[in-house]
């Protein structure tokens, strides 16, 4: 009996040891794919390739919600909105902050492993609030793009550094803000720089050498299919026009892809076009600015795209996250869903990019309504009257959710929001501004001070106001709104236990009930919410994780 | 001669006017035909911005007169290529490679004031135009005028209406101006008169200072400050109405006087 007595206990040895592998086991590219199949980690930037910002875990109910108390905060010693996502693995926590650091923290504590500290060109040039929005994982390697258009690559165990591979020049505007997706065995990133007059691109990059594989230039050269639609200048024309406008034509990538295993292909929202308001030096479309592009993930090939707005004349970045819905409407069409900046929902058959659905969820009037194919009839506005969404857009970047149980889309939007549209000619110069005019916020009183928002809202009803949004998936219809009186900038996550959970710029961060918008529990963290929430478990507890502020706050229910 | 009661009276020195900045009021370039507009319509704050800036970004070429470019003279108020103010608009902002003359990406609001002076070039008279007289200006905020019954200014006052202690270095002229001839017309919006009825039957009448979605903060009409749940609240009624009352009553001297006074306070 003692040889089987012997094998139990190496089986059990084994076993153990294969159970502490997959407690802190490698991340790999099959858990990528099967995420959902772990609800316990959050493995990418929007929890799964999807980018549905949905999990499974359900002990947080509608019913205890109001027992979430704080478990830990992290608080970040860099000023500046810190949009943020963290990813879990296997209880480890890994976050970044401005402007590249990343930093590992015990997922239940809060106590630091280590971090990262990188160093962007001090002569970089970054638009826009110059953030970091996360990292991906694959393996025990960390990714992370850098504010100076590097791709870097860190030991998840130990903090160090791997390998760097340079994207793209930064004193020539080039940066990169999103977290990076990984496929297989590569790291995919695009690069921001939309109001420095760059030339944008996605590119793949080896995990393991970052030698570039592909790269897709979102702004096509001569020769390339979609060239056509930077027009050349009329033989007269009446102001400025740059007859090489492709090539500082922006195209910017500044938030994550999704990707669909099956099909292939990854997709990505392409952002403006530079200049991005003097439409007149640039006729044309402008591909594929504005657009979705979807791309062979083994070698970068367009498959198709859609362009939501031809010709932006008002910085309506299309760089929202692509979020996949399989047999939307019961239709047996695997969808690609999309809360546009322009202020209107649409659906698309992600297979061939064929558009399904596109109608608006706030007020619109730069547009009346769509062709059979898709194409927006545009309506400009005279000049100094104002346009609807304003600049910042019915949404932005913030990330939407969909629940496969609820069958709604929430996005966070800005509502009866306008900006008065002043364009005018720019010429490129490299790592400079290159927007072309400006717009102003379409106010009640020329004269006064500039509005303000939080934390002294000077804004208020009269010049728009925020929401968390829920449509039916298949219609865009609205199913209910949860109405803020300041605007929002926050990602939403949601539950297979019909909760969702949001902020806003006034600090509250809030759990609704998905099917209703029932306000079911809100605290007050006393910093914007910029971010995306998302949730977790380790051991028998579930966590949600928001950022307000410049700290990193995590709730769990009261033991 | 201009007509334009504050043209005759209120005077500004153009030294004093960098208070007009970019948030200087704006008029429509033109109505929704692309009528040009009369010269009577442009306001007298707007032409006084639009000396300034004049005299910063057209000056050199085109000299104080206006005509140091040959065949081009500003003062006349007519061009040949751009007859409504659209026009003008356009043409400033694409500028004439032929002409040799750079696009000036200026925004609406500069827009509007060089216009304005480009079509009033030849009647406005930067050396005349000064402020109104300080002190006889306190003393209409002090005394006939009554200001001091609702605004305060450093620590003599009332605290119900907002603040002018800097209003100065806050608003524009011509928003000022606006705020004493037609105050709801300038009223911010978070200014606004509330009135709250609680679920309890209190009523609560003041000023807003902020808001967010479930509370709101006031100084009420005993100049108490007050936050208050929404959730407490039956009636939340916000006025887009000022209550302070016009100054048309007053005098064109004594208005410019009241202007003058009121751009002079600059804050602490």
């Amino acid at each position: 009996m003692a040889r089987p007595r012997r094998l139990v206990a190496c089986c059990t040895v084994a076993l153990i040891g294969l159970l502490s592998l997959r407690l802190q086991g490698q991340v790999t590219s099959q858990r990528l794919t099967s995420a959902n199949s772990e609800p316990q980690n959050w493995l990418t930037y929007s929890g799964n390739y999807s980018s549905h910002r949905f999990s499974l875990l359900d002990q947080i109910t509608p019913a205890n919600v109001k027992n979430l108390e704080l478990q830990w905060v992290y608080q970040a010693p860099v000023a500046g909105n810190w949009q943020t996502t963290p990813i879990v693995v296997d209880g480890m926590m890994y976050i970044t902050q401005r402007p590249n650091d990343i930093i590992a923290l015990d997922a239940v504590t809060g106590r630091l492993f280590w971090i990262y500290r990188y160093t962007p060109n001090p002569d970089r040039i970054v638009c826009c609030g110059a953030n970091n929005r996360g990292i991906a994982i694959l393996g025990d390697t960390l990714f992370m793009g850098t504010l100076d258009a590097n791709l870097i690559a860190v030991d998840a165990k130990s903090g160090r550094q791997i390998w760097k591979t340079e994207v793209a020049s930064t004193t020539a505007g080039y940066s990169i803000t999103h977290a990076p997706l990984i496929v297989k065995d590569k790291v995919i990133v695009g690069v921001g720089g939309g109001e420095y007059g760059i030339r944008g691109f996605v590119a793949a990059y080896n995990v393991n050498t970052g030698k570039e594989a592909w790269r897709f230039y979102t702004i096509p050269g001569p020769g390339e299919k979609g060239h056509e639609t930077w027009e050349a200048c009329p033989p007269k024309s009446d102001g400025f026009c740059d007859p090489d406008a492709w090539k500082h034509g922006g195209g910017s990538i500044w938030m994550t892809g999704s990707y669909d295993p099956k099909l292939n292909l990854t997709y990505w929202g392409v952002g403006n076009v530079g200049p991005d308001y003097a439409g007149a030096q640039r006729p044309g479309d402008n591909l594929y600015t504005d657009s979705v592009v979807a791309l062979d993930v083994d070698t970068g090939a367009l498959r198709w795209h859609y362009q939501f707005t031809p010709h932006d004349v008002y910085d309506y970045d299309s760089v929202q996250v692509p979020v996949l819905v399989d047999n939307w409407g019961r239709t047996g069409i695997d969808a690609l869903v999309w809360a546009n900046r322009n202020g209107n929902y649409y659906a698309l058959d992600r297979a061939t990019g064929k558009f399904l659905l596109g109608r608006p969820f706030v007020k619109v009037n730069w547009m009346s309504d769509f062709d059979e194919r898709g194409r927006p009839n545009q309506t400009p506005q005279p000049p100094g009257q104002p346009t609807y969404p304003g600049n910042q857009g019915g949404t932005n970047w913030y990330s939407p959710s969909f629940s496969p149980r609820t069958n709604l889309f929430y996005v966070s939007a800005w509502e009866d929001y306008a900006s008065i549209y002043g364009p005018s000619p720019v010429e490129y110069r490299q790592g400079t501004n290159f927007t072309g005019g400006g717009p102003r916020p379409f106010g009640p009183v020329p004269g006064a001070p500039s509005f303000q928002r939080a934390p002294i809202n000077t804004w208020t009803e009269s010049a728009g106001h925020g929401a968390v949004l829920a449509l039916d998936v298949a219609t865009g219809d609205q199913k209910w709104k949860f109405a803020m009186t300041d605007v929002t900038d926050s990602g939403i996550l949601t539950t297979a236990s019909n909760l969702l959970f949001a902020g806003g710029r006034e600090g509250y961060f809030q759990a609704l009930d998905a099917r209703t918008g029932a306000l079911l529990w809100k605290t007050n963290l006393g910093g914007a919410i910029n971010s995306g929430p998302m949730t977790y478990r380790v051991g028998n507890k579930q966590y949600v994780a928001t950022v307000s502020g410049l700290s990193l706050f995590v709730f769990a229910l009261k033991e | 001669m201009r007509t334009g009661f504050a043209m005759a009276v209120v005077t500004i020195v153009v030294g004093a006017i960098g208070v007009l900045s970019a948030q200087a009021p704006t008029q429509p370039l033109d109505d929704a035909r692309g009528k040009p507009l009369h010269d009577a319509q442009y306001p007298d704050v707007d032409i006084a911005l639009g000396a300034k800036l004049y005299g910063s970004r057209c000056i050199t070429c085109h000299g104080a007169q206006g005509d140091a470019i040959g065949g081009v003279n500003l003062r006349s108020g007519k061009f040949r290529k751009a007859i409504t103010d659209r026009d003008l608009a356009t043409f400033i902002r694409a500028g004439s490679q032929s002409a040799g003359m750079p696009p000036f990406a200026l925004d609406d609001t500069d827009m509007a004031g060089i216009i304005a002076y480009l079509r009033n070039m030849n009647t406005f008279d930067t050396a005349t135009v000064k402020a109104g007289d300080v002190v006889r200006g306190r003393a209409i905020f002090e005394g006939k005028g009554a200001c001091g019954t609702c605004h305060r200014v450093g620590r003599t006052g009332s605290r119900v209406a907002p603040d002018l202690t800097d209003i100065g270095s806050v608003r524009s002229a011509g928003s000022i101006q606006r705020s004493l001839l037609d105050p709801t017309s300038q009223m911010m919006p978070i200014n606004r008169p509330v009135r709250l009825v609680m679920k309890d039957g209190t009523i609560i009448n003041g000023r807003r200072l902020n808001e967010d979605t479930y509370t709101v903060q006031v100084i009420d009409d005993r100049e108490r400050l007050r936050s208050i749940l929404k959730a407490d609240v039956k009636e939340f009624t916000i006025s887009k109405a000022s209550p302070m009352p016009s100054y048309k009553t007053l005098s064109s001297e004594e208005l410019a006087d009241l202007l003058g006074y009121l751009l002079s306070l600059k804050g602490q």
